[in-house]
């Protein structure tokens, strides 16, 4: 059946032009999406439903440098897609480990946040409802934010064994892509978390 | 296998491996199979495991209709019946039916759309053992059920698993952990593997073909792999909150601490319901390659059937509480749901109009195929029939959780979908084997089958109006629902019979079945343009396509079909 792919017109030598990464990451983005719906629709339901103290009201603090940081990380992150496009390579790895060390203190925050509210406020995850829907919704986003670290360690390791060439730009995208995500959705997250529900 | 030109070429001989390759162990085989990324040979693991567990929970169906067959019967255990339902359940829906279901797109996909493989062929693999690991995890409770050293039992929460019966003071051992975890994993490789699905639809089509000049099939294909990713997500969520409950102890369901049990249901059913439609969808698409081959034309209204299909993608998302009217919503809720689902009707009845229209005036032959197509066109409007009438919410209120309910969605998942899935193995067979399936035999599995069928669930039908409750393990004698319930197990026996003629007609016509050749049925895709089976590599050359039906072009150069698309 050779002939089937016969010499045709030229317009018809071309397949589509979409590339498959950013294509599967917007997939990954869409199924992640409906599993954070999820969480923040049982938040906002139980928003108030609490049998016992601590509220929200009582206990939260809006952590600002913590997401001052993060959003900056998308900033730093695209610096680096750029700086990697142009064949700067030391100035990506530069804007990269700059994103992580954003990246990674607003774990870091996270964590001081969880310690506190644990050790001395008391509310932990079986405490009341609030405990239940802000454990599980921040520590999903947090665990997103984990697996993005975990991805950009990657990265910088292969970077610093020079394999990260201007050639990986459009690859080196689609992790950048992810990383936009978990920013956004912490916009989303912290809207719901920090300024409704406070 | 050895790929070589030959089998390109070679238009109508057997496309089997004539070279003397040296002769491979059994562990050298079985190694070739654990470490594949090949589309095919995962499309086709997909396939034989889901047939596996089709069997296993065809056998607890067997069980439960047994059980079920006089009043007042001791067979079986209410313990034991609880634990049969549940997992025959489970098994059907995410061991059997996604299995099958993807196994079928793993192979064709790729085919038809004249790409080497799957987007990301390594996270196929990936998928397909996650699939395999969740369902292995969910049989392992019938060992570890009740913790490791305890004896084992099945879950038995029924397989939408309502709270509070989840709870840790409902579900004491492991039972339903294994359970949980088992669907999640697997809900980890259904997303996966949807997330392949649409990268290659999207990424990888041969020059050519614009996507409306697609198969219907790849087309259905990348609607239910959307689906999958809005409706599976939450499932997912829904679990793990669960998991949450149940090992660091919050509240997500628990009412004694203010959670609620109805928002594991709309979570539930917020997949539940897209998910029949991520079934079926698939046995549309099966239908739509089908019915046209074997009516000897096109496809009718291909742009209607696209538009129709992404249609009961988009309104089957928002009708999933109609499996709650019972549950007390508001009127203003229940309107809605009630009116929403039964808009599902309209672009479903354009599908079974078009598929009509493509059989009208048509050249019918009736291979096996064709008519499981046909008995699956009738049920299906059946099962649409009886959808509407539950749709209307006083009726539901009358018929919630009676054997009504029942008849009606194993009309769906057994009428229309195992039906298309039985003309999809007869159809493609040849293709991936080299091989047809017996003719006389598939007759013998398709009529056992219809009747069957029809006995059991057109009967069952009427204890669901009598009142008979599902989930009952037997019923008083006074009742009068005794003969029907008899009629029923003498159906599922049927039943029985044909499914296992099927599974001796794979194996008898792998071994000596009728070669097959490139193009058995005279079809119109690009599958069939290469050998059987097709080679590692699928196409020695990229196909370059010109209308929705290459092979015709190819076999009528003087009246193709791209003068008139």
């Amino acid at each position: 059946m050779n002939t089937i792919a016969a010499n045709s017109t030229p317009e018809l030598t071309a397949g589509p032009s979409l590339s498959r990464g950013p294509v599967a990451m917007a997939g990954l983005i869409i199924a992640e999406s409906a599993i954070f719906t999820i969480f923040i629709v049982a938040y906002l339901f139980y928003l108030g439903k609490s049998l016992s103290g601590p509220t929200p009201q009582e206990v939260l603090k809006v952590p600002i440098v913590n997401t001052i940081c993060l959003l900056s990380s998308s900033v730093t992150i695209t610096c680096a897609v750029r700086a990697l496009g142009r064949g700067r390579n030391l100035s990506f790895g530069v804007w990269w480990f700059a994103t992580m060390a954003l990246g990674s203190y607003f774990l870091f925050g996270t964590g001081r946040e969880w310690m506190r509210l644990i050790y001395e406020k008391g509310l932990t995850i079986g405490t009341n409802l609030f405990g239940t829907t802000f454990y599980s919704l921040v520590g999903l986003h947090a665990s997103h934010v984990i697996v993005g670290l975990a991805a950009l360690l990657v990265v910088l390791a292969l970077t610093a064994c020079g394999a990260v060439q201007t050639a990986h730009a459009k690859r080196i995208e689609v992790v950048a892509i992810y990383w936009h995500f978990v920013d956004a959705i912490w916009v989303v997250v912290f809207t719901v978390v920090y300024i409704i529900g406070r | 296998m050895e790929p070589s030109a030959e089998h390109i070429s070679n238009a109508e001989g057997l496309a089997l491996p004539v070279a003397a390759a040296p002769e491979k162990s059994v562990f050298e085989h079985l190694h070739e199979w654990v470490v594949t990324v090949d589309h095919k040979k995962l499309g086709l693991m997909y396939i034989v495991y889901g047939l596996l567990f089709l069997v296993v929970g065809g056998a607890e169906a067997l069980l439960i209709r047994l059980q079920l067959a006089v009043p007042n019967n001791h067979l079986i255990s209410p313990e034991a019946f609880n634990q049969l339902f549940t997992m025959h359940g489970t098994t059907m829906i995410f061991l059997a039916a996604m299995p099958l279901v993807f196994g079928f797109a793993n192979y064709l996909v790729p085919l038809m759309i004249g790409a080497r493989d799957l987007a990301f062929p390594r996270l196929n693999a990936f998928g397909f053992w996650l699939s395999a690991f969740g369902g292995l995890l969910l049989y392992f409770s019938l060992i570890g059920g009740e913790g490791l050293a305890g004896a084992g039992s099945a879950p038995s929460v029924g397989w939408f698993a309502y709270s509070p019966l989840t709870s840790r003071a409902f579900s004491v051992g492991h039972s339903t952990d294994y359970w949980t975890l088992g669907v999640l994993i697997g809900s980890f490789g259904s997303i996966a593997t949807a997330i392949n699905i649409i990268a290659t639809i999207l990424c990888l089509r041969c020059p050519g073909m614009t996507l409306m000049k697609m198969p219907l099939l790849p087309w259905l294909y990348l609607v239910v792999s959307g689906m999958v990713l809005l409706a599976v997500s939450p499932l997912t969520a829904a679990q793990i909150m669960l998991l949450l409950d149940r090992f660091l102890g919050s509240h997500f369901f628990d009412t004694q601490a203010g959670g609620s049990a109805v928002l594991w249901m709309h979570f539930f059913w917020i997949f539940g319901h897209p998910e029949v439609y991520i079934l079926v969808i698939p046995a549309f698409a099966f239908a739509s390659e089908i019915i046209p081959v074997f009516s000897r034309k096109a496809i009718f209204g291909y742009p209607i059937m696209v538009g129709a299909t992404v249609a009961i993608g988009f309104i089957s998302m928002s009708v999933w509480a109609h499996h709650m009217f019972a549950v007390g919503m508001t009127s203003t809720g229940n309107t809605f749901f009630a009116i929403s689902t039964m808009l599902v009707g309209i672009p479903t009845g354009i599908k079974i109009f078009n598929w009509i229209g493509t059989m009208w005036g048509g050249k019918i032959r009736f291979a096996t195929p064709m008519l499981f197509s046909i008995a699956f066109l009738a049920q299906f409007l059946i099962a649409g029939l009886t959808g509407i009438m539950l749709a209307a919410a006083p009726f539901n209120w009358q018929l919630t959780d009676s054997y009504f309910v029942i008849a009606h969605f194993h009309y769906v998942i057994v009428g229309a979908i195992v039906f298309m899935i039985f003309a999809a193995i007869y159809y493609w067979f040849p293709k991936a084997t080299g091989r047809l399936l017996d003719e006389r035999l598939g007759r013998w599995h398709f009529w056992l089958f219809l009747i069957g069928f029809h006995l059991t669930f057109d009967i069952m039908h009427i204890p669901g109006l009598l009142g008979m409750p599902r989930r009952i393990y037997t019923y008083e004698a006074d009742r009068g629902w005794g003969m029907l319930n008899m009629l029923c197990t003498v159906g599922a026996v049927f039943q029985a019979a044909g499914l296992l003629i099927l599974v001796f007609n794979i194996v008898r016509s792998l071994l000596k079945g009728q070669a097959a050749g490139n193009d058995p049925w005279d079809a119109w895709t690009l599958e069939w343009a290469t050998s059987s089976p097709p080679p590692e590599y699928n196409f020695a050359e990229t196909p370059v396509v010109k209308s929705r039906r290459p092979l015709w072009d190819l076999k009528h150069p003087t009246d193709p079909d791209w003068k008139y698309e």
